[in-house]
Formats: structure tokens, C-alpha cells, sequence
């Protein structure tokens, strides 16, 4: 039996031990109602709060700061509609955001475009996968209301400078969200110092479970609910809360947090590694600029191959990953980051992203470091674009 | 992996008729890597039979497993047989393929045509042109 060598933790984690121990007691045993006020309610109640206290200690928040949600994508709705429908009350319908966000923010986007009425610029992400502040302060305009920024990118893992773009928001007046999902537990993250006033989390990248998220907003920014109903979360998200999803989520990040520095450090050597190594394979590229980037992640485009080939044969030799290609993002169009970062759609369709989480081990890499060579020539041999290559009837295009 | 049938799987991983023919007969190409897929059909034919084949597939799993299980229902069939060849055929004898993914047996079947339509070029054989409509450059839209 091949060996299993799970690479895909930007797409989502394993469990770690201590945030199922921490789910299982509102499991069985205290299904209290937080809003209920007999002990079994308020054991539930407490376990909530401490949570919310945990969580917030971990991003350099206060506790009445953090909203729970039921995942990232939820946490980014409500922050840029908020944002946006208390703009449009004073005039204000501008939103600054990058071409390369996740949908969850880049279609929220749209749709104020399209039924609303909003303007909205999308920021050039560079050849790096990297924000400029300046370019961010050059676009705010009298009406800006928000400015929306991903603290690091999802599908190439490199980090933007949020406290700087932070900076720049604060001294004009502008709300400041970011979409922390890939961050949060991974690197540092602190709102106070990085002059965040909203940012969104997700338990499911840090080792907790799937289905419950977190949103921060600071205190002085209205937060406008988006799901209405009960008085949960101080009346900005009814519903009643996912107490077992909420206390795993904030032991995972505790755990994230705890370990980070050790995190990192065992990370990038796997992942400095496999780079160096898979790089070596000819006309291959990697994405996105290494200086800023996240421990774990890896984006690579090998010419002259599809990526949906790719991680079938992968699959085959039990190694979980991803790509960017059109057919594993479901339309004809290969990933929007990979586009906004100037690749070729034929390129873009030939990439792969590995992301590694501590889980992971030298042996783990060793077989990445075996196996991808193998399958990328596997996939060239019967690929008439390489071969035309080869033959010099076409250009190399990396 | 629940997204394709066995059959797909068992074209993908160990496909049949993968190569180049160097003194092909006839030589079909169709998709464009802008979209992601390109099929390239080698025929080799004696007396109107499909001696060999061979393909290169530049795609998708399905791609490749459309491509070769093209290539193994007409190798040694007339080339008339070979004609009636249908996309739905394709799909069907691999078991069936998501609908997002029937693209790549369409590309099969105009790939095998485009092959013949060179072999007919080549050698000055008169045939009927409404055989051979123009490849369709949009074949995504075959997915529904």
C-alpha cells in the first residue's frame, strides 16, 4: 500500500486531538442552549464565552470584538455588506479590493456591483502576489467605504502587507477588512497592531472543525446583522451558536497559536525543500513571491500538462493536492489568481498547490519529491503542446 | 474516486494507443490549450481500414480517457465506421462521463474527423462536405 500524504490544508485540515476533546463534552452532555437560563444552558453559556475570550486573545482582540459565524465565507458576506450598506447611508458607494481575493469577497463584490449600484476596484496583485499600500492609498477616493485585502492568498500562499495597508486605511477615514482564513493560527496575526478594523476566520484551516467561523470587528465599527432572528452575538447574528464547533475552534486556534513559531520552523524546511527539488523539473514555475509567503504553501506550474492529470495520478499515489486548472475549477477559465498574477491560461491550467500542515513529515516530502516529477513527465510523454515544444514548432512559454 | 467510472479510470491510468504514427496517413487536431484540452489523432490506413492509431492528449482526465477509448472502438474499422463514430458513444462505452466533462468526448469524435477529413485531403478522395462540419470551436457548450 502506497503511502497517504495529505497536501491540501489551504482546502482544509485534519482535526487536531485537542479540538475534538474540547468538542465532545457540548456533544454529549452539555447540549444546553446558551440562551437558556437554567445550569445546563449556562454551562454551554460559559464554554461560548470563554471561547470568544480565547479567540480574541489569539488575534490581539477584545472579546465583545469577536462575532461567531458559521464559516469564512459567511464572516466576509456579513463584513462587506455591513461595510457597504452603512457607506451607501452616507453616499459613500466605493469599495477597494484585488483581483486576486477569494469568492467569497470577490463575488459578494459583484453582486453590490450589479444589484446595488457600487463601484468597486480591483487591485493589480503584481507578478509576486503582492498588494502595494500606495497603490491601495491611490485608489481611496471621497467615497470610499471599505477596503477589502486578503492577509495571504489562498491558492499561491504569499502574505500582504496588511498592517501597512491598515495604516493607510485608518488615516483616511476608511473601514479595513481582511480575510485572514489562510493566516489565522499560521502567522502572526494581531488586529490592534496590524490596524484592522474587520477580519474573518475560518476553524477549519487550523485544525477545527468545518461549519463554524469567526468575525472580528472593532469596537466604533458598526457591525449590521446579516442573519436576523434571536439576540445571539449581541443581535448581529441570530441563530442559536454552534457551542461544540465554537469551543474546537477556539482550542485549535490556542494550539496554532502556542505552536506557531515551532510551526513554521518545521514548514518552510519541508517546504523550502520540496521547492528546491521540484523546481529542478524543466519549464516549471513557481508562483507567487517567496519572501512573503506562508510556511506551507507551494504553487507550482509545470508546462505542457493539465492539472486535473496531475492530481489523478497523484491521487492514485496517495498524495491529497490541488490545482488551478479549469477543469478542477469547474468553468473554462483556469484560477483568477493565477491569471491575476499574469500567468498564461495555458500555463495556469498546468499548476499544482501543495500545502503542508505540521502534520506533515520529512517521509511526506520525500514521496512529493518522488512522485510529482514522475507524473508531470507521465503527463508530458502523451501531451501534443510538449511535444510541439520539444520540437521547437512551439515556443516555451516558462 | 467517485468522479469518474472505473471504466474512465481504467482508460486514464493505463491509456491504450498513447504515441505519434511518423508516417501517418492522416493527422487530426482539435481544442486549443487556451481552454485546457487539445486531442491529436494519428491514422494509419490501408484499403479504407483504420490500421493504427495514435493519440496525444493534452487535458483532463476525461480527455485522456475519451481519447483512448476513441482510439480502441476504430482501430481496424472502415473508415465509413469510423465516420459514424458519436460523441454519446464515446461517453457510453467509458461508462458514462460527468456532464461538465462530455465536452471531451465531443473532442474525440471531432478529432477522429478531422483525421479522415486529412487523409481524404491528402490523397485528393472526394467525399461529402456535409460530413465534416467545421470543428466546433465552442464545445462547452455540448456539456448540458
Amino acid at each position: 500500500m502506497e503511502r497517504k500524504v495529505y497536501a491540501d490544508n489551504a482546502a482544509t485540515t485534519a482535526m487536531s486531538r485537542t479540538a475534538i476533546e474540547a468538542m465532545l463534552p457540548y456533544l454529549d452532555g452539555i447540549y444546553g442552549n446558551p440562551s437558556s437560563l437554567y445550569s445546563l444552558g449556562q454551562r454551554a453559556k460559559e464554554a461560548l464565552e470563554g471561547a470568544r475570550a480565547d479567540i480574541a486573545a489569539c488575534l490581539g482582540a477584545q472579546a465583545n470584538e469577536i462575532y461567531f459565524t458559521s464559516c469564512g465565507s459567511e464572516s466576509d458576506n456579513q463584513a462587506i455588506r455591513s461595510a457597504a450598506h452603512l457607506g451607501a447611508l452616507k453616499g459613500k458607494k466605493h469599495i477597494i479590493s484585488t483581483a486576486f481575493e477569494h469568492h467569497a469577497v470577490l463575488h459578494t463584490l459583484d453582486r453590490l456591483k450589479r444589484e446595488e449600484g457600487f463601484e468597486v476596484t480591483l487591485l493589480d496583485v503584481h507578478r509576486g502576489g503582492v498588494v502595494r499600500p500606495e497603490e491601495v492609498q491611490a485608489a481611496i477616493r471621497p467615497d470610499t467605504c471599505l477596503v477589502t485585502v486578503m492577509f495571504a492568498n489562498n491558492e499561491i500562499g504569499t502574505v500582504q502587507p496588511i498592517a501597512e495597508i491598515g495604516a493607510v486605511c485608518r488615516a483616511a477615514g476608511v473601514t479595513f477588512h481582511t480575510d485572514a482564513v489562510q493566516a489565522a493560527g499560521h502567522i502572526p496575526v494581531n488586529v490592534a497592531e496590524q490596524n484592522i478594523d474587520m477580519l474573518s476566520i475560518s476553524a477549519h484551516k487550523f485544525h477545527g472543525p468545518k461549519g463554524v467561523g469567526a468575525l472580528y470587528c472593532r469596537r466604533g465599527v458598526r457591525l449590521l446583522p446579516f442573519i436576523d432572528g434571536g439576540a445571539q452575538e449581541r443581535g448581529r447574528r441570530a441563530g442559536t451558536e454552534n457551542v461544540a464547533g465554537i469551543c474546537a475552534m477556539a482550542a485549535a486556534l490556542k494550539e496554532a497559536c502556542a505552536n506557531m513559531n515551532a510551526n513554521a520552523a518545521k514548514l518552510t524546511k519541508l517546504r523550502d525543500r520540496i521547492v528546491a527539488e521540484l523546481t529542478k523539473i524543466p519549464h516549471s514555475k513557481l508562483n507567487g513571491d517567496m519572501a512573503r509567503h506562508l510556511p506551507g504553501t507551494i504553487n507550482m506550474c509545470f508546462e505542457g500538462i493539465e492539472g486535473e492529470g496531475l492530481l489523478l495520478y497523484l491521487d492514485d499515489m496517495g498524495i491529497c493536492a490541488s490545482s488551478g486548472s479549469a477543469c478542477t475549477s469547474g468553468s473554462l477559465d483556469p484560477s483568477h489568481v493565477l491569471l491575476a498574477i499574469g500567468l498564461p491560461h495555458e500555463v495556469a491550467h498546468g499548476s499544482l498547490r501543495i500545502s503542508l500542515s505540521e502534520y506533515n513529515t520529512e517521509e511526506d516530502a520525500d514521496h512529493i519529491i518522488k512522485c510529482v516529477p514522475e507524473v508531470v513527465e507521465k503527463l508530458r510523454a502523451m501531451s501534443p503542446v510538449w511535444k510541439e515544444m520539444e520540437r521547437g514548432e512551439k515556443q516555451h512559454i516558462i | 474516486m467517485a468522479l469518474y467510472s472505473e471504466k474512465v479510470m481504467d482508460h486514464f491510468r493505463n491509456p491504450r494507443n498513447v504515441g505519434e504514427i511518423p508516417d501517418a496517413d492522416g493527422i487530426g487536431e482539435v481544442g486549443n490549450a487556451r481552454c485546457g484540452d487539445i486531442m491529436k489523432i494519428y491514422l494509419k490506413i490501408k484499403d479504407g481500414i483504420i490500421e493504427d492509431v495514435k493519440f496525444n492528449t493534452f487535458g483532463c482526465g476525461s480527455a485522456i480517457a475519451s481519447s483512448s477509448m476513441a482510439t480502441e472502438l476504430i482501430k481496424g474499422k472502415p473508415l465509413s465506421q469510423a465516420l459514424e463514430l458519436t460523441n454519446k458513444a464515446v461517453a457510453e462505452a467509458l461508462d458514462g462521463l460527468p456532464a461538465h466533462k462530455m465536452h471531451c468526448s465531443v473532442l474525440a469524435e471531432e478529432a477522429i474527423r478531422a483525421a479522415i477529413k486529412d487523409y481524404y485531403d491528402k490523397n485528393g478522395i472526394e467525399y461529402d462536405k456535409s460530413l465534416f462540419p467545421e470543428p466546433d470551436e465552442d464545445h462547452e457548450i455540448h456539456e448540458d
